[in-house]
């Protein structure tokens, strides 16, 4: 459980960084290192250079923009702010509350300490809370390299499992998760076999309402896809006999693994799902009644 | 006046160091020396395969490696296979592998090559230029694999039986086919592990001045390892020392000795001339250590209608992995303490060992008793909804009584003794469990729950636990002349808290400062006449061999003292390390004790000049008399008869969620009884440890092997472990004391006891909660939920169980 060998960089400026990534084909961002470590240790992955980007400047930043109406606002993230951090701004929370709500179930408070949000974005892991996070929310990261700087939606980040859509010259140096909405409520929940553990079904719901009706409800699964999975199930949401987690499930892939057969992770979708849809409508329905009352 | 310190909570004096992070582990040592080596080991990728070539030519062109084996570079003993540490006369077919691969491999990680290097991460890279050309076998995985038998794991034995042995007590079948009411169950536990926190190392140097050899070893028995370094290197046994450091957890598989690697380290040492460690890691732990627990079982039973065992015929299969140096121990434990508390009046029971290209398998805590308590306690459940009685009644109907020890049952048990047991009292121990958990007021709750959509069960499980198992533990107790106490036993020490237990026992016996009472296990150096710590029997056998060590010593303390103060020995008392004549003023310290009880020529302190040959002795004796020797010293050993039989109860109530399977531990409890409890606080954390373990072994823990001999969760990313938000938050125990008989401490063991009956009695609760038999373990929710669909067009089942 060595790592084979590797040469180490940790450049002062970003520049410096993408520079040293664009020269070396084989090189890899190190962060919070919670995934890329043990994949180091275990030599499932052998960079040739490991560019560490924790003395970089100004990347720890957790920062709510807007006024609260815009569509600017929302919660700022930079590369290097980790997971306990985010978990930690009421700020953030306030703007965007299903950040809290996800985070409190990634990992363990030393993980957490570590880990940083935006790596975990860009790992792209179907089963981790923050990819599917994001694209529920329709977020995105800004990315840099020696080319220049660029956004990509959520929707354009997952091109596989544990694959994103960076060039390998492109460090993710933000992530945005756009406010919450007025009228608009949220909701996690998931199963897992011991705390903090991923999960063997993750759901979250994001629905919108007006006057207490469902306008949008758009529901997001970690660990039932290969890819963070968001599926629209404002239909079914908004028909009292409607079957949303039916219609999710035509959508999703679960699948057999060692902790769960695919049958039961298809049967806490169906559990899941409406108490997270029912969850979120509630927690709308409180959002639009507390606005009025102010 | 010294108070008794024996049966009181006496805080751990370990627990500061360890707390504090200064323990000191072998991976700790010599960490200092620019000369030591480090050792990596390529492992099998293939369950079952030929070697037909290994090169390992490019591998010392890498810098920083300083040599390479593999089993063509092994020469005499070195080269021949690993011991059979306990051979057994039906272990027809015992096979044990070599400590390098030779011309096979027979399952995934085991050796093939032995990489020494500047450090750990150029032997790793060492070990990845090795290439080896391999003729790939098809390999036999699980029990089913290796009873149908349609491949072999080793060309020279047939149906993969390694062993096959029965025992009988009467005649079981002819009683089952007798009796009134019959049940067959199959019954099936799956493979775990011990896990400890800390994995196999080994640390030996060579020191050529002196022809010495000094091997650290995280393991469960230095002599055994003393013995093993010394046969295989041809080196004589005064030329090895032993020395076990603090080690991070056993729970079995370090009594598991030589490991290749516990043979190679001191075969580099030697060789090289310089220090050389290996410390193995955690992915090496899960493919290259030992497992346990796999069995499926069949059972027939025969009873009539109070649920009175009549007659019993269990019939199991073992899965040993791929090779048997530990012998038949699990199996047979199985087999014999199977009985738990109960007296089948006719009992038969018949085991075949398998071999499959597998990890071997090994003691892990509880070794067999947990799977024999799984069979027995499922069976009296199904005779008890059979019958529809309560199932504390059927237990007590068959439960051996007080009056009735010592209880013969008519078999052989693991250490080729009579299965006697030797005390007890089960009816006592029941009723403090109903009365712990809430038995009588159950049905109460269970409705309570059901009104608020909530579905509980309940559950409980006995068993008895043969411990401190012989042949035999010794200690050496030294009282200094400043007057403090050193001790030395040889067995070893993995977190038990044996430096305050065993100080107790000698702060007592000898009327000494427990604080001035210093222990030494595991160096054979100190001890060299020893077993190990295994079994839950250091406390049993090295408490009681420390106990007659320091009688001894506190014999001939009396003695010297008696003389000194010219009084009778029947008139001195010891308390505080002051010897003194009673209701009088007269009294010696036993440091002073100690300084004349060795006559000298030289003094070297003030102290001692009293012991000089102007200053001490009748002029017309010799200074040491004939049948005497100098110095305060006791030495003796402790060999029972047979083991000491504890035993315990646990109960507990789950909750399984109705829409999500997830299962919850709303209350356990255990009741337990190791006789005399030197000290409650370490016996309830041992308590406290096994039953996290056993949940981890019922809810959570298992060895997900693919078709392929490949270990699919071999990390603690998937081999779920239970984290401290798994366990129960709070336990509650009641002990109950029958001394053993067999001992002068009237002890028996404890270490094992937390872990026996999980996999019983969480089956049992969730049985209760679901109303489907639970017929194998461990159980996740995925699997209850498969179980779920299985019955549910299966009402019929749940209603008969209810209404019989």
């Amino acid at each position: 459980m060595k790592p084979a060998p590797f040469a180490y960089l940790r450049p002062a400026t970003l520049e410096d960084a993408l520079a040293a990534l664009a020269g070396q084909q084989g090189a890899k961002v190190l962060a919070g290192g919670q995934s890329l470590v043990p994949l180091l240790s275990m030599r499932l992955a052998a960079p040739s250079t490991l560019v560490d980007i924790n003395a970089l400047p100004d990347l720890g930043h957790v920062t709510v923009t807007g006024d609260g109406d815009g569509a600017g606002d929302g919660v700022r993230i930079g590369a290097l702010a980790r997971h306990a951090e985010v978990l930690a701004s009421a700020e953030a929370a306030a703007s965007q509350p299903l950040l809290a709500m996800a985070l409190s179930h990634v990992a363990h408070p030393t993980i957490r300490n570590r880990g940083t949000t935006v790596g975990s974005l860009v790992h792209a892991d179907a089963a981790a809370e923050m990819p599917m996070v994001l694209r529920l929310l329709e977020g995105s990261v800004d990315v840099a390299s020696v080319r220049g700087r660029r956004t990509i939606p959520a929707a354009e980040l997952f091109a596989g499992p544990l694959e994103s859509t960076l060039a390998h010259d492109e460090i993710a140096v933000e992530a945005f998760f756009p406010a919450l909405a007025p009228g608009a409520g949220v909701a996690f929940q998931e199963i897992a076999r011991r705390h903090g553990d991923y999960a063997l079904v993750g759901v979250a719901a994001h629905v919108e309402t007006e006057g207490g009706e469902v306008t949008r409800a758009r529901v997001g699964f970690v660990s039932v896809s290969d890819v963070p999975v968001v599926v629209d199930v404002t239909g079914a949401a908004q028909d009292p006999e409607g079957d949303p987690a039916g219609a999710a499930l035509a959508e999703l892939e679960p699948a057999d693994d060692i902790h769960a057969t695919s049958a039961y992770r298809a049967h806490l979708v169906k559990v899941l799902t409406p108490r997270v849809l029912a969850d979120a409508v509630h927690h709308a329905r409180q959002r639009s009644a507390q606005g009025k009352s102010a | 006046m010294t108070t008794k310190l024996f049966g009181t909570k006496v805080p751990r004096v370990e627990d500061q160091r360890f707390l504090r992070g200064q323990g000191r582990y072998v991976d700790d040592l010599l960490t200092d020396d620019p000369r030591l080596l480090h050792a990596a080991v390529l492992r099998s990728p293939h369950a079952h395969a030929r070697i037909v070539d290994i090169d390992v030519s490019d591998v010392l062109d890498l810098d920083g490696v300083v040599a390479v084996w593999t089993w063509e570079d092994l020469t005499g003993p070195m080269a021949e296979p690993l011991p059979l540490l306990i051979p057994h006369p039906t272990l027809t077919h015992g096979r044990t592998q070599y400590a390098l691969a030779r011309e096979e491999v027979n399952y995934v990680g085991e050796a093939i090559a032995f990489v020494v290097a500047v450090d750990r991460y150029v032997a790793e890279d060492a070990v990845a230029r090795i290439r080896v050309d391999y003729e790939y076998l098809e390999p036999v995985v699980g029990i089913d694999a290796a009873r149908a038998a349609e491949r072999t794991v080793h060309d020279d034995v047939p149906d993969n039986v390694g062993a096959r042995m029965e025992q009988e007590n009467g005649d079981a079948r002819a009683a089952i086919a007798a009796a009134p009411h019959t049940l067959t169950l199959e019954l099936d536990i799956e493979r775990s592990a011990c896990t400890p926190m800390e994995g196999r190392g080994t640390v030996a140097r060579w020191d050529p001045d002196t022809s010495r050899l000094t091997v650290w070893s995280s393991t469960q028995t230095s002599t055994g390892v003393r013995g093993c370094v010394a046969a295989k290197l041809g080196l004589d046994l005064a030329r090895v020392d032993v020395i076990t450091p603090d080690v991070g957890g056993g729970f079995g598989v370090k009594v598991v000795h030589p490991w290749p690697e516990e043979l190679l380290v001191p075969l580099a040492a030697k060789t090289l001339g310089r220090p050389v460690k290996y410390t193995e890691d955690r992915r090496e732990h899960f493919i290259s250590s030992a497992h346990e627990r796999a069995q499926q079982h069949h059972v027939e039973v025969g009873f009539d209608d109070e649920g009175r065992v009549l007659g019993l015929n269990v019939e199991f299969w073992h899965d040993h992995g791929a090779y048997t140096p530990y012998g038949l121990i699990v199996p047979i434990i199985t087999s014999t303490q199977l009985l738990g508390p109960y007296k089948p009046q006719n009992y038969r029971v018949v085991f075949e060992s398998l071999y499959t290209n597998t990890v071997i398998v090994t003691p892990y805590r509880g070794a067999g008793r947990p799977q024999g308590c799984f069979v027995m306690e499922r069976t009296m459940d199904a005779i008890a909804a059979y019958l529809g009685k309560d199932r504390t009644e059927v237990r007590s109907t068959n439960f051996i009584q007080p009056d009735e020890f010592p209880y013969e049952h008519g078999l052989i048990f693991q250490d080729g003794r009579e299965l006697t047991y030797d005390s007890g009292d089960y009816p006592a121990s029941l009723a403090k469990l109903k009365e712990l958990v809430g038995w009588d007021e159950f049905e109460e709750f269970r409705a309570e729950m059901a009104a608020q959509g909530r579905r509980v069960g309940i559950g409980l499980a006995c068993y008895v636990e043969g411990t401190g198992v012989g042949p035999y533990e010794g200690a050496h107790v030294h009282i200094e002349t400043s007057g403090k106490v050193k001790v030395a036993t040889g067995l070893t020490t993995q977190g038990q808290g044996h430096q305050t237990a065993f100080a107790q026992i000698v702060a007592d016996t000898l009327g000494v400062r427990f604080e001035d009472v210093e222990v030494t296990t595991g160096d054979t150096r100190k001890m060299p006449y020893a077993v190990g710590t295994f079994a839950s029997r250091a406390a049993v056998m090295s408490g009681s061999a420390i106990h007659l060590a320091a009688l001894r010593a506190k014999e001939k303390a009396l003695r010297i003292a008696a003389e000194a103060l010219e009084a009778s020995e029947e008139d001195l008392e010891i308390a505080d390390g002051v010897v003194s004549v009673k209701g009088t003023d007269a009294s010696i310290d036993l440091g002073t004790v100690a300084v004349l009880s060795n006559p000298l020529r030289y003094a070297f302190d003030e102290a001692s000049k009293a012991a000089t040959q102007f200053s001490v002795g009748d002029p017309g004796k010799p200074p040491v008399a004939e049948d005497d020797e100098p110095g305060l010293e006791g030495k003796d050993f402790y060999s029972p008869p047979r083991s000491t039989f504890a035993n315990g109860m646990h109960a507990v109530i789950v909750e399984t969620d109705p829409d999500t399977a997830e299962i919850r531990i709303l209350k356990y409890a255990v009741v337990h009884d190791c006789g005399h409890l030197i000290n409650p606080m370490i016996v309830e954390g041992q308590i406290h440890g096994g039953v996290a373990q056993g949940v981890g072994g019922a809810l959570y823990e298992r060895m997900a092997y693919d078709e392929s001999g490949q270990l699919l969760n071999a990390s603690f990313m998937d081999f779920l472990m239970p984290y401290v938000t798994e366990v129960p938050t709070s336990i509650d125990i009641d002990h109950l004391e029958t001394p053993s008989p067999l001992n002068p401490l009237g002890i028996k063991g404890a270490g094992e006891a937390g872990v026996i009956p999980s996999a019983a009695v969480f089956a049992a609760a969730i049985e209760d909660a679901e109303g489907f038999p639970i017929t194998a373990m461990p159980i996740s929710p995925s699997e209850l939920f498969e179980l779920r669909l299985a019955h549910a067009d299966d009402t019929t089942e749940a209603t008969t169980r209810s209404t019989p």
